[in-house]
């Protein structure tokens, strides 16, 4: 049995860097058992490969450096992941494994479909090598499911796994050959989000701000918070269709899953759609000023304020 | 240009379902079921297209019990040309519903593919991905901008980083994501117009289509509760218990 993890990069480095989320792949990986294999695919990804193959519990990584996988266009990237599966034969990979971010996501379905298998979706715990539990429904409702195809392919909810260590590993590194350009589709641009600030999905502390924020502006108030608390900044979808906040702030069921230590939600009314991404964080504390709002039914400390007084306070006071 | 409108009857997105006591699924009796909120988009797009004079003909298409019936005539009264339901009890996977479409494509020949990125009840988020592979088209993911070029459609995607935009040949495949538009509502007079739009029935059978699924549900369990927690009353006595009771500052 030997599992094939497919690394994803942080978007918008110089240097392409692996994303973190590969590392809770791994996790999965490994609880999945057999030999773990990392597929490494991009341009000029060199640095990548050779930070994943430090990656512990790493045997192998496999490296595709080509134009054509620059930006992970899943045209080109599908098949050189279904030919590398093929060509293993009865013996090669019992399973395909990629983070659910939206490059797994955009990626691993069209790799089952060629496959002609169907995709388990988000996974969050591993019952056995065939059995996977994931939550269906905004996560109102937790199905446990058996695969019974040959090759399982499965994208991962990185707040069900701890991240494996960064370091520590020494696997091989094994450069593979590219498929020509499928010239289906090409990269024209990205605007990515700059922020000194950590990762949403890996930051340790979270603070979101809903439609309560008002406007753009407002949400000052909230980095200022953070970066008295080292803390990633999120958003409900509410502030991302007003343009207080870029799209990939927000969290929730059809955005970011989050699952930090501590999660601060500020003017956010606490919809199904937004708790289903964050209600396993360790510690949820809500400021809303109306005390009949739902997020208090899962805050674990609720500030009943209006947030313009209690979130400079709060500040202030760290 | 013809387009293809995939749509889901799900739970409507207000509703918080309940694990049945027998942990076989979720209950879904009585309860008000709705056009997928995703879908709603996708077809709003493609009306948008028709308004553009890009779009000819807008065909909706359902995978679904024939209840279903429900949401087409939704889709029509939005602005849809005529309807097919690929008609099943059985609840089918991606995959499968993937392989339905793709039978329709071949019959209808599109140029575009619109669908939602997700459904609100299963989240796979995988049809539209699968039908791009099957076809072998191009896919635009999770789409918040599509403009058509000549024969090539410009999308820009939400993606973890911020957006990112992609040209793709057509014909193309597109998911939705929230910010691509705002859907309209239905109005009277339309409504009762899309009761007289075509709406065609089919099996997966007759389309030659395998249902088979790879994936088997052993049990639907309700999500561990949260244990309820307190009210401060000011930020100080806030901030004494995330530091001594709760340790996280
Ligand atoms: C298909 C679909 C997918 C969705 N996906 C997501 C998702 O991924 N993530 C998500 O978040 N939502 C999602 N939603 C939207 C969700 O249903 C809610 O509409 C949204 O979460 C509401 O955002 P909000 O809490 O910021 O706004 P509101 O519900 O308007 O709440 C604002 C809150 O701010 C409080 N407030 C206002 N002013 C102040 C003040 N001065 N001080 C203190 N409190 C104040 C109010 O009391 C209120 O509780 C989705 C919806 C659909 C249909």
């Amino acid at each position: 049995m030997t599992v094939l993890v497919i690394a994803d990069f942080l978007q918008g480095q110089e240097n392409a860097a692996i994303a973190p989320a590969t590392l809770n792949t791994v996790a999965a990986a490994a609880e999945i058992g057999g030999d773990v294999h990392v597929l490494v695919a991009g341009q000029a990804v060199g640095g990548v490969a050779e930070a994943a193959a430090k990656i512990a519990g790493v045997a192998k990584v496999l490296v595709a450096d080509n134009a054509a996988y620059a930006h992970l266009l899943p045209e080109n990237v599908a098949p050189l992941i279904v030919a590398l599966v093929l060509e293993s034969g009865a013996k090669g990979y019992s399973h395909v494994l990629a983070p659910a971010t939206t490059n797994g996501k955009n990626i691993l379905p069209r790799v089952a479909a060629l496959l002609d298998v169907d995709q388990i979706s988000e996974i969050i715990s591993v019952e056995s090598a065939n059995t996977f539990k994931r939550p269906i429904y905004a996560g109102n409702a937790i199905a446990t499911v058996q695969s019974s195809a040959a090759i399982k392919v499965i994208t991962v909810r990185t707040t069900g796994f701890d991240p494996v260590a960064a370091e520590g590993g020494s696997a091989s590194v094994e450069a593979i050959a590219a498929a020509p350009d499928a010239g289906k589709s090409k990269f024209v641009g990205e605007e990515l989000a700059k922020s000194d600030r950590p990762e949403l999905t890996a930051a340790k502390v979270v603070v979101s701000g809903g439609r309560g924020m008002g406007n753009g502006d407002n949400f000052n108030h909230l980095y200022a918070l953070a970066d008295k608390l080292g803390a990633a900044v999120g958003a409900s979808r509410a502030a991302v269709d007003a343009g207080f906040v870029p799209n990939d702030m927000q969290v929730g069921q059809t955005g970011k899953i989050v699952a930090p230590q501590l999660y601060i939600a500020v003017g956010i009314s606490g919809a199904i759609q937004h708790l289903a991404g964050m209600k396993d964080s360790k510690v949820i504390v809500a400021i809303n000023k109306d005390e009949e709002a739902p997020i208090f039914q899962v805050a674990d400390y609720g500030l009943v304020a209006d947030l313009f007084d209690a979130v400079p306070e709060l500040a202030s006071q760290l | 240009m013809k387009v293809l409108v995939a749509i889901k009857r799900v739970v409507d997105y207000n509703v918080k379902v309940r694990v049945k006591a027998d942990n076989s699924g979720v209950d879904l009796a009585n309860v008000k079921m709705s056009l997928n909120p995703f879908c709603e988009i996708a077809v709003e797009e493609a009306i948008r297209l028709k308004e553009k004079g890009i779009a000819t003909e807008i065909i909706a298409v359902a995978v679904g019990p024939t209840a279903a019936q429900e949401q087409l005539r939704t889709a029509l009264a939005l602005g849809a040309d005529r309807a097919i339901l690929v008609e099943t009890s059985d609840e089918l996977n991606s995959l499968a519903v993937a392989k339905a479409l793709k039978a329709i494509v071949d019959k209808e020949q599109p140029q575009l593919v619109i669908l939602g990125k997700q459904a609100i009840d299963s989240d796979n988020n995988q049809t539209g991905q699968m039908l791009a592979a099957l076809t072998g088209f191009a896919q635009g993911t999770f789409a918040s901008k599509v403009e058509v070029a000549g024969d090539t459609l410009n999308v820009t995607r939400e993606i973890d980083g911020g957006l990112q935009t992609v040209a793709l040949n057509l014909p193309a495949i597109v998911t939705t994501d929230l910010r691509l538009n705002e859907p309209r509502y239905a109005s009277l007079p339309n409504i009762m117009k899309a009761k007289k739009k075509p709406l065609e029935t089919v099996t997966p059978d007759a389309l030659g289509v395998s249902t088979a699924s790879t994936t088997k549900t052993l049990k639907v369990e309700a999500p561990a509760a949260r244990s309820a927690g307190i009210k401060v009353t000011s930020v100080a006595e806030l901030v004494e218990k995330l530091k001594t009771e709760a340790k996280v500052i």
